[in-house]
């Protein structure tokens, strides 16, 4: 009983957290703070995500956690690669 | 339900709600801190150790409840903690890239300059490159 309460909680926690980083997404004050954003708004999915598998009790989505974890530091590393050299494989 | 789900079931809650706080303070950091370079501690320290809680909630609930050791969950933990000091570090230096210039920062003692201003640093060493194996 008390798990389902603390699984709400969590739920809240992480989609108020995804609300910030949206508004941080589209008002910040340089493209640096949108980059960060965007980078915290990936980890703020894959708790979601994680915590819709403890919710379903199916082990299907972790793939999918896994592989959202690796596309999103690879596009960060990207974007501030594209920031500092103006290209992003040299 | 024996002891031992009893005992598991307060441990998982305990972490999510730990989790979520953390989570919480990160993202609400990222919003309210003055500086960007301040800005950039709040996620990357407190979101990723939310994320990593509720992780390791996950895992201790699919061992308990459903009787299934999954790895998946540690995975991805390990890959964001490994991640977020990178990312960290990309993000500082295109800020620096951005807004500072070389007499904003400090001497670094060490007889080079700070690799994102020094104009002559290229990112492999030249004896490197041309130190191949035999063919």
């Amino acid at each position: 009983m008390i798990l389902t309460y603390a699984l709400d909680f969590a739920f809240l926690c992480f989609g108020l957290g995804l609300a910030m980083n949206l508004y941080r997404v589209f008002v910040a004050p340089g493209v640096t703070d949108r980059i960060l954003a965007l980078d915290t708004m990936v980890i703020n999915v894959i708790a979601l995500i994680v915590l819709y598998g403890m919710r379903t009790g199916s082990g299907i989505n972790f793939e999918a956690a896994l592989l959202f974890a690796m596309t999103g530091f690879v596009s960060t590393v990207a974007y501030c690669k594209f920031i500092l050299r103006g290209d992003i494989i040299e | 339900m024996t002891g031992v789900e009893q005992i598991a079931e307060y441990v998982i809650a305990g972490l999510l709600v730990f989790g979520g706080i953390f989570a919480v303070i990160g993202s609400f950091g990222l919003l309210k801190l003055p500086q960007m370079m301040q800005r950039l501690h709040a996620p990357t320290k407190a979101a990723t150790l939310g994320v990593g809680s509720a992780l390791i909630a996950s895992m201790i609930y699919f061992l308990v409840f459903e009787g299934k050791i999954s790895w998946h969950e540690l995975l991805i933990t390990l890959f964001l903690f490994l991640t977020a000091p990178i990312t960290a570090t990309f993000i500082a230096k295109a800020q620096m890239h951005r807004t500072l210039t070389k007499d904003d920062v400090p001497p670094t003692g060490v007889g080079t300059e700070w690799a994102t201003f020094d104009p002559n640093v290229t990112s492999v060493d030249p004896y490197l490159l041309n130190d191949r194996d035999p063919v």
